[in-house]
């Protein structure tokens, strides 16, 4: 597969581990956080933690907008879907997170409309397949995926759809960054940035990471060559001394971002003055709520939602993990009453998540398995 | 005196697709529920088929049963999978399957010629796989009540020569074999339901395994220890099956691990792993490492068998788990499937 | 939220500006190119597939200079410890 098999190559990533190892300083132990819930599954799925010198942390940070989500919200999304003329949309990764009355697949086995779409416009032709029923895309994910949501609500009001609705739950990454540099339990030296976020926005919006909190940030691709030449470049910098933001995926984002995408968003959406994010309370301006020339597909105006505040069950932890403050086995859960079979939060669902990662990929592996080669 | 009664260890309070999927939750349901209530207190590891003793003959007997929709796919047809499933069944329980009996459960409303379509394709598939089809019933259920039709063919067969299977027979150094490319099935339905505007070209890899396992049993018998086919829930529920069972560990090579370009490419596109989709015409077979060159060249010299591939080996630690190695020394542990196949857009 | 795509588009449709039709390894799916209006891509031209959208185009000239870039990595290296080698430096 073309721009993705280059990046896999042994020879490629063999060249960029021993850079890592030539640039990391034996004496010093490294905390980089990569923000970005892609990011913390490639990390896994290729095993990439046994290419580092274990001097070098990885700490998962807030990038995955399911796991970000209050059960309320979920809860709320599902009333909607109550009506049996609703049919529920949503992507794969929703459908297992749990709501307080279970998740939205189990919901479905109990006779809800719920069904998964791939795209955002899956949703849009739903609705003009089915005009007796009303459609509501239970929207979710950072900047990458909320101009395409943009998009399609544009497209639903030139249309004239009448029987569609959106309940936007998108989230702003850089309040994230900003509530854990905030943090006074995180010691991080340095940022692997969002990838795709970054195709949006750019990459100017982290230049205050930079000058103001003097880190590195490396916006990364999400290949193995990608995350290990960006932690090359984070190495390098902090061997001199240095912080800049540097875009190490220049075959894909712009500098600039994208302005059709940016144009979309201002034009559909605008920041809610606060959000709830799970585990790290109300952010200001860190969440997308449709404006008002476009409330008639604004689930939120058709439907009459419940709005309540559910907190995660005590014992639960989701919020340091989603910080990076707990990794996912120090959670008093994890594994035990958590696991993806049975999760307590959206962490150990989603595919982004890194108690769900944690659990699929590395937990069970045996120490002495750390620096295996392939046996045949 | 009598026994204490089965616990039964199934909690769920209601049934979910997930547990028909292959995956954890099925597993849950058979051993939770059924085993125990069913099958006594026997210890034994669930298998594809059971061997028993009939007077003194043994035979192998299992049934499988099919709710494929849509019914017709590129490569096959419910029919042909109703008989190649069970064949193969019997085939990785190391039985050469005899007869199948066939039931349907048919939709009423259901055209003449969809059902004659389809008992046509297993008439054909039968003659294939060198079976006969004894008989069967038919029941027919109001309209909605079910997908247009259902099939459940049970098979009975006798067991193959020098072949015994047991997960407790298999040691660390044992080599991992697999008979070809895996993903076409489950992605090919997948993408014949025509919900997602995807189109490849690729088609089901139903068919019988018989011949190439009977070829492997030719070639190395005494040397095979344990044998399955990867139907729902893929390579990976199947081999964590068996980590359980023989209390072992499971090493893959990844990049050993044969995928068809457009399966790969379909998986990439809508976040799903090939290693959990299902496989109806490919089996895995654990095979003493001193046999297993010849085993592997045994499959290749088969028709049918020459993308077969040795993609891992057993080994001592972590038990119970899967591993799977890249080329450039990562690995990652590869899971069973928890509920259906979920693509992931993240 | 990050799973996104490198495929080639195949096909555009002039009497629909916002659809193409893509292709990654025989593998082939219409898209939306809404996002990209101010630079729309051609036939053959590669971009970034998220949720059905494309996101970016892909710079061919980039991602050589990036795999390049990490090839003469262990070059630049040895090259260095070569001339450090001749003690030039030394007094």
């Amino acid at each position: 597969m073309k721009y993705v098999d280059e990046f896999r190559e042994a020879g490629v990533i063999a060249k960029a581990s021993e850079e890592i190892r030539r640039l990391a300083d034996p004496g010093r132990h490294y905390r980089l956080m990569e923000v970005c819930g892609g990011h913390t599954h490639a990390i896994y799925r290729f095993g990439l933690k046994d290419l580092l010198p274990p001097n070098i942390e990885l700490v998962h940070g807030p990038g995955c907008p399911v796991c970000v989500l209050p059960m309320g919200r979920i809860d709320d999304g599902l009333s909607m879907a109550e009506d049996p003329n609703v049919i529920f949309t949503a992507f794969g990764d929703m459908m297992r997170v749990p709501g307080t009355q279970g998740s939205p697949l189990e919901h479905k086995a109990r006779g809800m409309d719920v069904r998964i779409v791939y795209s955002p416009t899956d949703a849009l032709k739903l609705a003009h397949k089915n005009p007796g029923r009303h459609v509501m895309f239970f929207a979710i994910g950072f900047e990458t995926t909320a101009p395409s949501t943009a998009l399609i609500l544009k497209r639903a009001k030139e249309q004239g759809l009448r029987n569609f609705s959106v309940f936007s739950n998108h989230v702003t990454i850089i309040p994230a960054i900003r509530a854990i540099l905030d943090s006074p339990d995180m010691r991080l030296d340095a940022f692997i940035g969002p990838g795709h976020v970054s195709t949006v926005i750019g990459c100017r919006p982290y230049e205050w990471i930079a000058r103001d909190q003097h880190r590195p940030i490396v916006v990364s691709g999400f290949e193995p060559v990608d995350i290990l030449q960006s932690i090359v470049m984070i190495l390098a910098q902090l061997k001199a001394g240095e912080s800049k933001v540097e875009n190490q995926y220049k075959r894909v984002v712009p500098w600039e971002g994208s302005r059709p995408a940016l144009r979309a968003m201002a034009e559909v959406f605008e920041l809610r003055p606060y959000f709830e994010w799970r585990g790290m309370g109300f952010i200001s301006q860190s969440a997308l709520k449709i404006r008002e020339s476009y409330a008639p597909w604004d689930a939120e105006q058709r439907f009459q939602v419940p709005g309540v505040r559910v907190t995660d069950p005590k014992a639960a932890q989701c919020g340091e993990v989603l910080k990076g403050v707990l990794k996912p086995v120090q959670c008093k859960l994890f594994g035990k009453e958590c696991t993806p079979e049975r999760p307590v939060g959206a962490l150990m669902v989603s595919s982004e998540g890194s108690c769900a990662a944690y659990y699929n990929y590395e937990h069970r592996k045996a120490a002495a398995f750390t620096s295996i080669g392939a046996p045949v | 005196m009598s026994s204490a009664p089965p616990k039964i260890r199934f909690r769920d309070p209601q049934i979910e697709m997930a547990h028909g999927a292959g995956g954890k939750a099925s597993r849950r349901l058979v051993e939770g529920l059924f085993a125990p209530l069913l099958c006594g207190n026997s210890s034994e590891p669930l298998g594809d088929a059971a061997h028993l003793d009939l007077n003194g003959t043994r035979v192998a007997v299992t049934a499988d049963s099919f709710v494929v929709k849509p019914l017709k796919f590129p490569g096959g047809s419910i029919g042909e999978l109703a008989v190649n499933g069970t064949v193969n069944d019997l085939a990785v329980s190391g039985a050469r399957a005899q007869t199948l009996v066939v039931t349907y459960i048919l939709e009423s409303g259901l055209p003449t010629e969809i059902l004659e379509a389809e008992v046509r394709a297993m008439a054909k598939a039968a003659e294939r796989a060198g079976v006969t089809i004894a008989g069967g019933d038919t029941k027919v259920v109001e309209h909605g009540k079910c997908d247009r039709m259902y099939i459940t063919t049970a098979g009975i067969g006798l067991p193959i020569p020098g072949v015994t299977l047991a997960a407790s027979s298999v040691r660390p150094g044992d080599k991992v074999l697999l008979s070809g490319p895996i993903g076409d099935h489950g992605i090919t339905i997948l993408l014949a339901r025509g919900e997602l505007d995807i189109e490849a070209d690729l088609c089901s890899d139903t068919r019988s395994v018989l011949p190439l396992v009977e070829a492997l049993a030719r070639a190395a018998a005494p040397a095979i220890r344990w044998m399955r086919d990867p139907t729902r829930g893929g390579v990976a529920t199947t081999l964590n099956e068996l980590a359980r069972d023989c209390n072992l560990g499971v090493l893959l090579a990844e990049e050993k691990i044969p995928i068809r370009d457009t399966v790969r490419g379909a998986c990439e596109l809508l976040g799903l792993d090939p290693l959990h989709i299902a496989n109806e015409g490919q089996f895995l077979a654990i095979v003493a490492a001193e046999m297993a060159d010849a085993a592997l060249a045994a499959l290749r010299e088969t028709p049918g068998g020459h993308e077969a591939v040795i993609i891992g080996e057993m080994c001592e630690q972590p038990a119970g788990t899967v591993l799977g190695a890249t080329s450039y020394g990562g690995t990652r542990v590869i899971d069973m499937l928890v509920g259906d196949p979920l693509p992931r857009i993240c | 939220m990050c799973l996104a795509i490198p495929a080639k588009i195949v096909e555009l449709f002039p009497e629909e500006e916002n659809r193409a039709l893509v292709e990654v390894v025989g593998v082939r799916r219409h898209i939306d190119t809404g996002l990209l209006s101010d630079d729309p891509p051609k036939t053959g031209d590669w971009v970034l597939i998220h949720v059905g959208f494309a996101m970016s185009k892909i710079s061919e000239a980039e991602a050589l200079d990036q795999i390049q870039t990490l090839t003469m990595l262990g070059e630049q290296q040895a090259a260095l410890e070569e001339v450090e080698g001749y003690g030039l430096g030394e007094t």
